[in-house]
């Protein structure tokens, strides 16, 4: 009953690594960059939510909405003018952008809101499921999770699978020349996955903040890390991988945490990413990637 | 239809394509024939939008598309082949067709696809199979269908024979044949001279990123030179 109950926080926990793994994923499927701000747009996400929520006393759908809203822009207005000017440029000075992004998401949100912890009021109630006589215990937290998890995994996948937009996306991600002489627009691709990746990041990051409820300016940066982590660990470029590879982190983290140790809980997580890196070098659904001649 | 006007095209310091100019007229096929490296591609690559040419224009249907988006292009009537094909090798057979068909009405896509099936039985069998397990005829097929989802008026090939067995080669420009019939203005850049100019009207010679001569199919295929060079003998 134990082991149900650290497989169920697993779960939930990599539940929010695999939103957030989406976002990383597919913006690096079709535009073939790491968006290493990804993490902080998480935050944004979190401190939007937080101000409707506490501030103006709006109802917390509203809250999340509003986040989804101001990452959504968030993460469009960052790909326009901190990426875009990129696009032919190495690879490397991408990578560095990204990273020069995050610390100003940070330093701004430090400068705007301070670096006191705020503690995030609980969006999804306190209330617990209790099964088998009171055995296993459910949190509503890990419930909602849940649920929002499997709903976006089944929307994204009808999404790309089924709609003209998510099949040109999956066409840009392949090949782009091609897609563009298909006549679609690699420009626009690439920003709607922005932001879609975007407000994702919006809803994990009030998930996150439901689940840990302190709230400061680098609050996106640990969860973004493992969620890279777990796209990579997955394939990176993969959705079904993200989706894989956020619930298994997950999973093995609250394992970690609960049968070896406390401390050790992230370096077990980096050490079976490492394992399978070394076993699997695209990992666990990646593709393999062609070498053009 | 088109008309290309002394454009130069590097690539870095290599200079590819070196003041080049020609036209296709409606209802044309015209061929562009010369060895690997001439720049035959590049010239495709430069009308599409994917390259840019330093000087000179590019004209389509009256108006100049030398600054147009490539993807632009297809809307007002331009489909390219690429060279190698370049199908979505992970997406379906029909997934293919309908990103062909992506600046189409959603709702003439069933009827676009019966007609690119009429043209390719074999596409029809296969329709869910995913790209990536055809054979190459049957990828060139599907690149030659796809390209035909957007209603082009001009078409250009790049390279169809290349890596296929000889009587597949005969399909594929039988099928050039008829989609030109059907109204298509035809551009073909092909290595492969002898199959180029039987089907074309117009031929240009291509060496190292110049026109060394240009005019009647029929009368290049008998050029003594042309003969030595690309038609082995």
């Amino acid at each position: 009953m134990v082991f149900l109950s650290h497989l169920i926080s697993g779960v939930s926990l990599g539940g929010i690594y695999a939103i957030i793994a989406l976002g990383y994923t597919m913006v690096y499927g079709i535009a073939k960059m790491l968006n290493f701000a990804h993490g902080d747009v998480i935050m944004v996400g979190g401190y939007a939510c937080f101000f409707m929520v506490t501030y103006y006393d709006l109802p917390v759908a509203v809250g999340v909405l509003v986040a989804m809203a101001v990452c959504t822009l968030l993460g469009v207005s960052i790909e326009r003018l901190a990426y875009k000017p990129l696009r032919r440029a190495p690879a490397l000075a991408v990578l560095i952008t990204a990273i020069g992004v995050s610390y100003f998401l940070q330093n701004a949100a430090q400068l705007l809101w301070t670096s006191n912890p705020r503690v995030f009021p609980s969006v999804v109630g306190n209330t617990s499921l209790n099964l088998f006589g009171g055995q296993l215990s459910i949190s509503s937290t890990a419930i909602v999770t849940i649920s929002i998890c499997v709903v976006i995994m089944v929307a994204l996948t009808w999404f790309t699978s089924k709609t003209k937009t998510g099949k040109a996306m999956r066409a840009c991600s392949e090949d782009k020349a091609a897609a563009q002489l298909m006549g679609i627009s690699v420009n626009t691709t690439i920003s709607m996955t922005f932001a879609i990746g975007s407000a994702l990041a919006a809803i994990a990051g009030v998930l996150l903040c439901s689940a840990y409820p302190t709230l400061s300016p680098t609050t996106g940066a640990m969860p973004g890390i493992k969620a890279f982590t777990a796209a990579v660990f997955g394939g990176i470029g993969s959705i079904p991988g993200a989706m894989i590879g956020g619930i298994l982190l997950g999973i093995i983290e609250i394992f970690g945490k609960a049968y070896i140790s406390t401390q050790l809980s992230d370096a077990i997580v980096f050490f079976v990413l490492i394992v399978v890196l070394l076993v699997k070098p695209d990992g666990l659904l990646g593709k393999r990637v062609q070498e053009k001649v | 239809m088109l008309k290309v006007d002394d454009i130069n095209v590097y690539y870095g310091a290599i200079h590819a394509v070196k003041g080049i100019s020609l036209s296709v007229d409606e209802g044309e096929i015209v061929t562009l024939i010369g060895a690997n490296g001439a720049g035959k591609s590049t010239i495709l690559q430069t009308i599409s939008g994917l390259l840019r040419s330093r000087t000179g224009s590019i004209t389509f249907l009256d108006e100049n598309i030398g600054s147009v988006a490539p993807h632009k292009l297809v809307q007002r009537g331009l489909a390219q082949v690429p060279e190698g094909r370049r199908i979505f090798l992970q997406m379906t057979v029909a997934e293919n067709l309908e990103m062909g068909g992506f600046t189409q009405k959603s709702s003439e896509l069933g009827e676009d696809l019966e007609r690119a099936f009429t043209l390719f039985p074999r596409l029809k069998e296969r329709r869910s199979q995913i790209a990536g397990t055809l054979s190459g005829g049957e990828q060139q097929m599907l690149a030659m269908g796809r390209a035909l989802m957007s209603h082009p008026k001009l078409l250009m090939l790049d390279e169809p024979s290349m890596g296929l067995a000889p009587i597949l080669v005969e399909q594929i420009f039988s099928t050039i044949v008829e989609m030109n019939r059907e109204g298509t203005t035809i551009l073909l850049v092909e290595q492969n001279a002898q199959m180029a100019l039987s089907v074309a009207g117009r031929a240009y010679v291509l060496e190292t990123g110049n026109i060394v001569m240009h005019g009647d199919a029929d009368d290049l295929a008998d050029n003594e030179e042309v003969k030595r060079a690309y038609l082995g003998g």
